[in-house]
């Protein structure tokens, strides 16, 4: 392939200027000693990320982002699994379908998904139940899951859990101890990535939080709206650096390039 | 692994399903059984009962009728309030599809051409920003476009402009952030689609003899336009039924369907009208989605399956 | 007494029959191997055996046990993949051992038979290492004494040596074959190999379309095939044309061109056509004009423990191999003259080609 010539280099830097702005200027503005949005140009401060400790409802909020994405990533990959088994190794009528089925969250507005949901919980009356929020993740990040459990399962040599099974162990056991143990880093790394998307999650769950449930995303939406100060950006800059080190973590596992394009 | 070309023991024949055990027919079905549970009741209702609200009248002081009516719709399709959100919401999703495929795409070639870390590691500035949440990266935007934000400072102490552009509130900056937002996706598609790209294929437009330009436009343009074109559907989808990006940046005044979906449900409570704004986006994003996706792949089925 | 019956043994995949009434019966401590080409069936009759695959029909019985129906967890057989398919995430040991493990071996008993297969395969002193560490053919062995460590009634073997080097794939036969002595263990080998075929087996089952066209020992089924396909596949051979002219109640005769063949009767009737097979090595090379078969030497190639030679005859082409006894045979374009005895040759009728 032709290499870039210096026009083409020049353009790249620009481009990547572009992409990083907006987060490095929140990661700066974070840093300022003033009490309103501004560049730290008179020195940095931390005030402002000590500021997160007596911020009781961004603590509560972020707490419950955690838990919620503890629940709903373990939830999903635990459905997902068995599923991933299913599509992969058996050819059966309706497969198509059940996989179409499975990733369609991924089609639907969150818009949609939030407002079906409402109106589903008011239906059932369980309006700011902590469970029903979790369910509710756990469709929309199922197919994040999914994805990457199912390209596990794919690239398992399925004559290992035959073996298993000529030298006696039966299909739970050969389940427990060759399959799993093989597909371990794409069940991890779903895990992870469906962690993210829970814990990232803004438009639907804006539409069924309540006071009693209210995440991150949706509590710094609701700052913001009123009025943007550095309190928002030094949270902000925390779940950066929170997510770059995830991401670490991510490549190291399953390898980011399959995470973020699919397939190599 | 030995399931495709030399049947070992445990595969079998290509075309023959996996060796017939008792109950094979259950097996799938019992092992994806509790995800259909909890997709068919946490999906297929609560869309079911949201399409159902769309049929009911509204009043302001009695909430909702029993009455079926499709009035909401008649009133959405109708009202020259609601053409104008739909048609500002296209309007700004071709556009951001627009700058997505102008900057994107040659980005993305750039890209395909370094060398081994530095791809990987662009790659992943690039594409990383998809695992932080929407609300930080449009927070970096409103930072930047307000009018003492850096954007304008930069522009003044240039003299570029002598008063603060106002970017915020206003439909270009919406745009501008929501590039931000999309354009991941659309280096992901077109990536994906350089990746399948022959060398060689290059280089024999080359040996005969066409200059630069030419071999892109006529060797490796045609192969990665697929790539572009089901970027192009996502980032439109996706760009057409945005929330955050427009509520922040686009203020009270400014409103997409989404926004206008969220005002009916938590602002006037109006649900049936909500609802009935929340079908119509679904079906538009289906009907562009599936109905695009068919299209592209009939259209280049001839050239990748040859 | 039959160890191992398979009776009627039919797999259809939608409307292709991989396997087509196919009866067997293996003895006790017998060597068998299952030889053809890609398609023939054999795979899919080890698939069978092991419960991997659920015939259509027939039956298969084990020491006097009927084990069609039993899950493949429950038949003791052991199994070589042709993949090896090692557990990647344990060690040798683990791999070895697990089968031991399943049968609620306790661990010192475990860890001491896992030592003595190591040490049957020759393995000693690898137990800690991990799968990927290994050679091709380390892997091999492993997967062999994983098979063997629980002691199995029935050895399968798929094709265990096709991802072999020539070299190595030589001396594991012979390796196989005096392990499979020594332990007495029944064993079937899948292979396509006639060569790895008629080292190492009591006996060989030739398969075509899903079908045994022949069960004999490696000599048998060598020297005299039954079938057009079985003569082609093992070993090489040369084909022609004759017709039958006379024959009394033990012999007939069999024009070839200028010569006449005396050949066993077979129910053959004059006027019959058929084909008249000869082995290479079975033909000798003489003076042109000495009383043979004239004809002219074609091309000479040299392999190292032989020569192989095709000759131009009235009947055709044909192929000659002589061992490497110091003098090389005629060059090329030296006219010679080629004979044989008729008992070497091998007579099928034309209609019977079967397979």
């Amino acid at each position: 392939m032709r290499k870039n010539g210096p026009l083409s280099l020049l353009y790249h830097a620009l481009f990547i200027a572009f992409m990083v702005a907006p987060l490095l200027v929140i990661v700066a503005v974070s840093f300022t000693g003033k009490g309103y949005i501004s560049m730290p140009t008179d020195g940095l401060s931390l005030r402002w990320f000590r500021a997160i400790a007596d911020a009781h409802e961004i603590i509560d909020a972020f707490w419950l982002s955690l838990t919620l994405g503890l629940v709903s990533a373990t939830i999903a990959v635990a459905l997902a699994v068995p599923a991933a088994l299913a599509l992969v190794r058996h050819r059966f009528p309706g497969r198509g379908a059940l996989m179409a089925f499975f990733m369609s969250p991924l089609m639907i507005p969150h818009v949609v998904l939030g407002v079906a949901f409402l109106r589903f919980f008011t239906t059932l009356g369980v309006s700011g139940s902590f469970f029903w929020l979790a369910l509710t993740h756990v469709v929309v990040v199922m197919p994040y899951a999914l994805r990457l459990v199912l390209a596990a399962a794919t690239g398992l040599d399925r004559d290992a859990e035959r073996a298993a099974l000529s030298l006696g162990a039966n299909r739970l056991t050969a389940f427990r101890r060759v399959v799993l143990p093989l597909i371990l880093p794409g069940v991890v790394g779903g895990w992870m990535l469906a962690f993210i998307q829970s814990f990232d999650e803004l438009t639907m769950t804006v539409f069924v939080a309540t006071p009693g449930t209210t995440t991150l995303p949706v509590a710094m939406y609701n700052q913001i709206a009123q009025t943007i100060d550095p309190l928002v950006a030094s949270v902000s800059t925390v779940l950066i650096v929170g997510t770059l080190v995830l991401m670490v973590l991510l490549d190291r596992i399953v390898g980011l390039d399959r995470v973020l394009i699919g397939k190599n | 692994m030995a399931d495709t070309a030399t049947p070992g023991l445990a595969g079998t024949p290509a075309s023959a399903p996996s060796p017939g055990k008792p109950f094979a027919g259950a097996a799938p079905w019992l092992l994806s059984g509790p995800a259909l549970l909890l997709f068919c009741a946490m999906l297929l209702i609560p869309l079911a009962l949201t399409a159902l609200l769309s049929f009911h009248a509204f009043d302001g002081t009695r909430g909702v009728l029993p009455a079926m009516t499709v009035g909401n719709y008649l009133e959405v399709l109708g009202d020259s309030y609601y053409h104008e959100i739909f048609l500002r919401t296209a309007g700004m999703a071709l556009a951001v599809t627009v700058l997505s495929i102008v900057f994107g795409v040659p980005e993305t070639i750039i890209l395909s051409r370094m060398r081994s870390p530095w791809r990987g590691l662009f790659l992943i500035v690039i594409l990383g920003p998809l695992l932080i949440s929407v609300v930080v990266r449009t927070l970096g935007w409103a930072i930047l476009m307000g009018n003492n934000g850096l954007i304008n400072e930069a522009l003044q102490w240039l003299g570029v402009v002598d008063s603060p552009l106002k970017l915020v509130f206003t439909q270009t900056g919406v745009v501008v952030a929501l590039t931000h937002v999309m354009m991941p996706f659309m280096v992901i598609s077109v990536w994906a689609s350089l990746q399948k790209l022959d060398p060689q294929v290059e280089q024999a437009g080359q040996a005969f003899g066409a200059p630069p330009f030419t071999v892109f436009r006529r060797v490796i343009l045609p192969q990665i336009l697929p790539g572009i074109l089901s970027g192009s559907i996502i980032v439109f989808a996706l760009s057409a039924s945005a929330f955050a990006t427009p509520a922040i940046l686009g203020g009270r005044r400014l409103k997409v369907v989404a926004t206008a979906a969220y005002d009916e449900f938590l602002n006037t409570l109006n649900w049936p009208l909500g609802a009935s704004i929340a079908v119509l986006l679904l079906i538009a994003n289906v009907i562009v989605i599936v109905g695009c996706n068919r299209l592209v792949e009939r259209r280049f089925r001839q050239v990748f399956e040859g | 007494m039959s160890f191992l019956t398979l009776s009627g043994l039919a797999k259809a995949f939608g409307s292709f029959l991989a396997v087509e009434n196919l009866s067997l019966e293996v003895q006790r401590g017998e060597f068998l191997s299952l030889l053809g080409p890609s398609g023939c069936g054999k795979t899919t009759t080890l698939q069978m055996i092991a419960g991997f695959a659920e015939p259509t029909r027939g039956r298969i019985v084990l020491d006097g046990r009927d084990i069609t129906a039993l899950r493949p967890e429950k038949r003791g057989m052991g199994v070589v993949f042709q993949s090896y398919a090692l557990f990647p995430h344990m060690t040798v040991a683990g791999n070895i051992g697990f089968g031991l493990e399943m049968r609620g071996v306790a661990a010192t008993e475990r860890a001491r038979r896992t030592d003595e297969a190591l040490d049957l395969v020759r393995l000693d002193g690898l137990g800690k290492r991990y799968p990927k560490e290994l050679s091709g053919g380390q892997r091999q062995r492993v997967a062999i004494a994983r098979a063997l460590a629980i002691r199995p009634e029935v050895l399968l073997l798929d094709e265990p040596m096709s991802n072999l080097d020539a070299k190595l794939r030589e001396d594991m036969h012979i390796e196989l074959r005096a392990i499979q002595r020594h332990l007495g263990i029944t064993t079937i080998l899948v292979t396509h190999d006639q060569v790895e075929a008629m080292t190492m087996s009591d006996r060989i089952a030739v398969m075509h379309g899903g079908r045994i066209v022949q069960l004999a020992t490696p000599f048998e089924a060598y020297e005299r095939p039954q079938s057009a396909f079985a003569s082609g596949f093992l070993g090489k051979t040369n084909s022609m044309r004759g017709v039958v002219e006379t024959t009394n109640p033990r012999c007939c005769e069999v024009r070839l061109g200028e010569t006449l063949a005396h050949v066993p009767h077979e129910g053959r009737e004059v006027g019959h056509d058929v084909h008249v097979y000869v082995r290479p090595e079975k033909i000798r090379l003489g003076q042109a004009g000495d009383g043979g078969i004239p004809a002219t030497v074609q091309t000479r190639l040299f392999l190292g423990n032989h020569w192989m030679l095709e000759v131009d005859s009235a009947l055709g082409r044909l192929r000659v191999s002589q061992p490497n006894l110091g003098d090389a045979p005629p060059a090329e374009g030296t006219a010679v003259s080629v004979r044989w005895s008729d008992q070497d040759l091998r007579v099928l009728a034309t209609e019977s080609r079967h397979g």
